[in-house]
């Protein structure tokens, strides 16, 4: 009978047509997002998928389902960056891999947003960890351009790319040079000359030719389509993010911009971006940074430390921690944690709690250029809604209900399922798969 | 990428020659300046050449506690590693051992260093069952690639110990960070039989011997599953399956069992390890993703007559928790690593609360130079995915899996892994709970040493190879 019942319920679920209604939460922990502190007691206001009311009980308008959070902590949605959800199964099995393509001509020309696939289950397991939009990319296979990222909601419905090619991934440093052929100074020429191209091709420049194709031997490191692709990055129409680790190479991606001012920057990772942080701050771009990596795992890592987020953040640079260099991107919340809990050991920096969860939310909501649209409990802001088990920065802490676009989201995942259907070893009447 | 290997295939090879041309210059010069004299020659001829027997300690650890201090903590509270939990508790160390634990009216000398651990909690030194560290060192260049001999399927004669660079800044990291005062450095995973481990006192050390753990028995690491078949099918080499893995581990075995059974056998490095293992005195930490190998493991084990003391990434371990039990073999586990590869595919969060639900031995590792910083966060995950289906698992418990539960499947419980009276001072001073992700290790000691306090900067270890660099002794 519960078996029944269980099939009925997540039946229900998978046909349950998916239309925001509106929701009144009152009684709720209420964290904005934007950095500032919790507030107790707090309602939350959701009308037509978007988010009309959140703050103090006084002041909040009614309408719509009331649910009583009890005290529980509501957030907004957790905006992950940069990771690959909805390009891969299991990325170690070649086939079901789309983060990748090496044996391709194209780079830069790629784009993520033909191959999102809404119900993979990384997707449904980073839902249920609170997640409600990333912005994914692709990783730079064959040439230093990874190719154009997008961003995505964690629905699961028939369409989850909110904004296809948002960004231009690219690598420079150790991966940018390996890529281009073996040195820096190979990855710094090809960024350059695709720039060139596509400048051209952009009408910028008169009188540059343009190249068919930059190749060695059979491997192409920037097709015409390339070019094409890289006319937006170079007008400023499309974000340029560049993975960059070391205090000298992040020095010549500022420098970037004397050359082509209308780069819109992101550097990604920035190991050492603290040593460069005045100068990251003056030049107004903003970091994924890497929030944990404290090794020199690389050359190019020499002076990693767990405060790099904060240093950069106290110097004024606009951070979010990134998501690529973790295990998975729900363990952001658990970076988010360790970097407050910095804040009490001596001769390190962390972020305040407000500050540390904007840098899961809002500001990476920011630099997707979702900036006000997701992240953030504002009114007009999209109904991404999480609420907690707990502190959602404290470890352990799930989600209870999740919202996206003020639809409530079934959390069942491969996960869930076997969880349940493990939570005894009786095979007494019938093996495990029977039950179901 | 390609032009890059061939052009460290070069470097490397311009090496290998330069190097044979010192060694052979060095011969003559000894040659010619200091010539063998004819009675010396005749003591040669009749000496008789014998290495250490086997069995015999090579390699010997050479650590020695350093100098401490007669300390007390009190007023914290206390995990003793083997479940307890201590409100207002007191441990007492003196001359690198645990001399006292327990509640507030604990007697402790008048004349001894006392630190006041209100609001603050103790826990025996955290251990990691699973490490490269050393192995896989930090910078993770190709150099310092030595953690996988993987040029046969089965190489039970390599040691782990015989790659530990120990100025890995990885060590001090663990330290200061996780309070992590011993582990276990395993081959990787591309063998069936990877070789033998090395545990490890987590101090830093100019030699690998000063760090070896004394008196730590050797494990034998093996793996089941995707890697050994992987590596070595797609060289069109045994074993390309599953059941091509069983294969060579039987024939393995069977061998190592013949040797020693032969009192006229040559000396075998290789099976030196094997027999080790049959005799029980060398342990096996096996790498085993799914539940059905680990099955086929245990009786393989029972087939040849040695015993697995743990099961590592043993990600769906809890569907067999009970046949865990009945062995009596520890699962090492993460808490949330799942879907990377394919026999991670079912990994699930409540892994480590299931298997404490059918009474088996849970161990968090971590395989990870990041996330051996955090072995306490991560066994907390596991535990409240355990509390949402209802299994209250006490935090003192929780402790245990990363401390105790880890040294018995590494064969070091008698020494260290929990506040015992007579037990190594491997101790660890929290700033607060060290099931929150707001706490930190404040003091860490090491057989009574205090060889990590946050509120010192000289205390904190800088490795050679960061001597001089960027962020040298920074708050990492």
């Amino acid at each position: 009978m519960k078996t029944l019942l269980t099939l009925a319920a997540s039946a229900l679920a998978l046909s349950a047509p998916a239309v925001a209604q509106d929701v009144t939460i009152t009684n709720a922990r209420v964290v904005i997002g934007d950095g500032s502190e919790p507030i107790s007691g707090g309602t939350v206001v959701v009308q037509g998928g978007r988010v009309v009311y959140a703050g103090p009980a006084s002041g909040a308008p009614a309408g719509g389902t009331a649910v009583d959070a009890k005290g529980a902590w509501v957030t907004p949605g957790i905006f992950a960056t940069v990771t690959t959800l909805g390009l891969a199964d299991v990325s170690a099995v070649s086939e079901t891999n789309d983060i990748t393509a090496s044996g391709t001509p194209f780079s830069a020309a790629l784009d993520a947003s033909t191959a999102i696939n809404p119900t993979s289950q990384h997707i449904l397991v980073h839902k249920a960890a609170g997640i409600t939009r990333a912005a994914t990319s692709l990783r730079p296979s064959g040439s230093i351009f990874g190719g154009q990222g997008a961003i995505i909601d964690l629905d699961g419905d028939a369409n989850p790319v909110v904004q296809p090619r948002a960004f231009q991934m690219i690598s420079l440093g150790e991966g940018g040079a390996a890529q281009a052929g073996g040195s820096r100074p190979a990855a710094h020429a090809l960024l350059r000359a695709a720039l060139r191209e596509a400048q051209a091709i952009a009408g910028g420049k008169s009188g540059i030719p343009e190249t068919t194709e930059i190749a060695k031997d059979d491997e192409v490191f920037l097709s015409r389509f390339d070019a094409e692709a890289l006319v937006p990055v170079v007008t400023g129409k499309q974000k340029l993010y560049v993975d960059a680790e070391r205090m000298a190479d992040i020095r010549a991606v500022l420098a970037l911009k004397n050359e082509y001012p209308k780069l819109d920057l992101v550097l990604v990772g920035a190991t050492e971006g603290w040593l460069v942080a005045q100068d990251i701050a003056a030049a107004g771009v903003p970091v994924i940074a890497n929030g944990l990596i404290d090794l020199p795992e690389t050359f190019e890592q020499l002076g990693a430390t767990q405060s790099n987020a904060g240093r950069l953040a106290r110097a004024g640079v606009k951070v979010a921690i990134n998501a690529a260099t973790l295990q998975d991107p729900r363990r952001l919340q658990q970076v988010a944690g360790n970097l407050v809990a910095l804040t009490k050991m001596p001769g390190a920096t962390g972020m305040s709690w407000g500050q540390a969860f904007a840098a899961i939310s809002s500001v990476p909501a920011e630099i997707s250029g979702m900036g006000g649209k997701a992240g953030v409990l504002k009114p007009g802001a999209l109904g991404d809604l999480v609420m907690w088990t707990d502190d959602p920065l404290e470890l352990g802490s799930v989600p209870t209900q999740v919202w996206i676009g003020g639809v409530r989201q079934d959390l069942t995942n491969h996960q869930t399922r076997l969880r349940d259907r493990y939570k005894d070893l009786d095979e007494s009447d019938r093996p495990k798969a029977y039950d179901w | 990428m390609f032009a890059d290997g061939s052009a460290r295939g070069r470097i490397a090879l311009a090496a290998t020659l330069a190097s044979a041309l010192a060694l052979a210059a060095c011969s003559t010069t000894g040659d010619s300046a200091k010539p063998a004299s004819a009675s010396s020659k005749s003591e040669q001829s009749d000496k008789k050449f014998v290495a250490t027997p086997a069995g015999e300690p090579v390699f010997a650890s050479t650590y020695k506690p350093f100098p401490n201090v007669a300390t007390a903590i009190r007023g914290a509270t206390v995990y003793d590693g083997k479940g307890g939990k201590i409100e207002n508790g007191v441990v007492f160390m003196s001359g690198g051992k645990i001399t006292a634990v327990g509640g507030p009216d604990t007697p402790i000398p008048a004349d001894i260093a006392v630190f006041d651990g209100a609001g603050k909690f103790v826990t025996p030194g955290i251990i990691d069952i699973h490490s490269h560290l050393g192995d896989y060192p930090s910078p993770g260049v190709d150099a310092h690639s030595d953690g996988n001999e993987a040029t046969s399927p089965t190489t039970p004669e390599v040691w782990a110990e015989h790659s530990v660079w120990p100025q890995d800044p990885g060590f001090s990291r663990a330290l200061a960070n996780g309070g992590v005062t011993a582990l276990q450095i395993l081959p990787g995973s591309a063998n069936l039989m990877g070789g033998r481990s090395v545990t490890l006192k987590n101090v830093p050390a100019r030699t690998m011997q000063g760090m070896k753990f004394p008196g730590a028995p050797y494990s034998m690491k093996m793996a089941c599953g995707e890697n050994p078949k992987r590596v070595y099918g797609n060289r069109g080499r045994m074993p390309s399956t599953r059941m091509g893995n069983i294969a060579v581990n039987r024939e393995t075995w069977l061998a190592a069992i013949d040797y020693a059974n032969d009192p006229k056998a040559k000396r075998d490095l290789a099976k030196e390890t094997l027999v080790g293992v049959l005799k029980g005195e060398i342990l096996i930490q096996n790498h085993c993703y799914r539940a059905d190998e680990m099955a086929l493991v245990l009786d393989m084990a029972k087939e040849m007559g040695y015993k697995v003391a743990a099961f590592h990434h043993a990600v769906e371990a809890y569907k067999i928790g009970d046949l865990l039990r009945e062995n009596d073999v520890c699962s090492a586990i993460w808490a949330d690593w799942y879907g990377f590869k394919m026999e991670s595919y079912d990994g699930i969060l409540e892994n480590a609360a299931f298997l404490q639900r059918e009474g088996a031995c849970v161990v968090i590792h971590s395989d990870d130079q990041n996330d051996i910083q955090r072995l306490n966060q991560e066994a907390r995950k596991a535990q409240m995915a355990g509390l949402r289906m209802g299994m209250d698992i006490p935090d003192a418990t929780v402790i245990q899996w990363i401390t105790y539960n880890a040294a018995k499947a590494m064969g070091i419980a008698d020494k260290t892994g929990s506040l015992e009276t007579g037990k190594m001072a491997d101790v660890v001073l929290w700033n607060g709970d060290p099931l929150s992700v707001y706490s930190r290790p404040e003091k860490v000691w090491i057989d009574g040493a205090l060889m990590f306090d946050a509120m010192n900067p000289k205390t904190r270890p800088v490795s050679d190879f960061e001597l001089g660099q960027p962020g040298e002794g920074d708050v990492k």
